[in-house]
């Protein structure tokens, strides 16, 4: 995360700017990975270290709760530079400020558990 | 990644008053094992892997962030503009943070997924619904980009 530079604020800009092919690059070629790894583990029933068959759920269809989401998401994703993933890579390469964003993301889900039966799914 | 977060609300005890909370966050121990991989990844990688931490981004981006009175493009791996220690504690800073995690917090798990859940993960899956996700991310971040960061910045 933090040597592919997703972690870093700079890229997140460049990307919304359509200036380099860079994180398109990392997003792309894991989705290349991801797609046929996981055909892979579909057709051969693949099982896990532990012996477990591996099972991935389909996620629950419906329309609003991804979209809108998804938007609030972006938004705060444009501001601060950050998913949560890199959020916790930027707190381990030291960043301590970080801790700002990751504190309120935590608030964020909270406020977001307490509201969800109002929103619309 | 972003179940994380929903589950460090957990072990603070939002569970007791949130139906949404109520579950037994030891099952998401493997989870939060990545998320304290993903820290001392960061912190391996940044320590010990990496000698310039300077992010080179295009030329024009700089410029525009040269603009925006982001000096630090180009320079940085973060803007020290918004995440130096002198700066964060800043009223306007600090409140900007703040938001942007805000929004990532309330958006991601309203959306089910973040980045990793369905950008990767969800349409990795050929899941439609992630794709909607994915679309909403990228609505939201260039607003965010073009038409409210020149204001907030």
């Amino acid at each position: 995360m933090f040597k592919s530079e997703a972690a870093s604020w700079f890229r997140i800009y460049e990307m919304f700017q359509f200036k380099s092919f860079h994180m398109y690059g990392i997003i792309g070629s894991a989705l290349a990975i991801g797609v046929v790894m996981i055909q892979l583990i579909k057709r051969y029933q693949l099982k896990s270290a532990y012996g477990e068959p591996i099972v991935i759920p389909d996620k629950a269809k419906s329309f609003y709760r991804y979209s809108i989401g998804g938007t609030i998401f972006g938004l705060g994703w444009g501001l601060s530079g950050a998913c949560p993933g890199p959020i916790f890579t930027l707190l381990g390469a030291g960043f301590l400020p970080i801790m700002v964003v990751l504190v309120f993301a935590v608030a964020g889900t909270w406020v977001y558990g307490l509201l969800m039966d109002k929103l619309p799914h | 990644m972003s179940s994380n977060l929903r589950t460090l609300c957990t072990i603070c005890g939002a569970g007791k008053n949130t139906d949404f909370f109520k579950f037994d966050w030891k099952t998401q121990q493997w989870n939060l094992l990545v998320a304290g991989g993903a820290i001392i990844g960061g912190w391996i990688a940044s320590n010990y892997l990496t000698i310039d931490p300077s992010v080179l981004i295009h030329e024009d981006t700089i410029a525009k962030l040269n603009q925006l009175n982001i000096k630090s493009a180009g320079t940085a791996y973060l803007p020290e503009e918004l995440f130096g220690m002198d700066h964060f504690l800043e009223p306007k800073i600090f409140a900007s943070l703040a938001l942007g995690g805000l929004l990532v917090g309330f958006g991601a798990r309203y959306a089910g997924g973040c980045t990793s859940g369905h950008a990767i993960s969800g349409l990795s899956n050929l899941q439609l619904v992630s794709l909607y996700a994915v679309i909403g991310f990228f609505v939201g971040g260039l607003l965010m980009n073009h038409f409210l960061l020149p204001f907030i910045l």
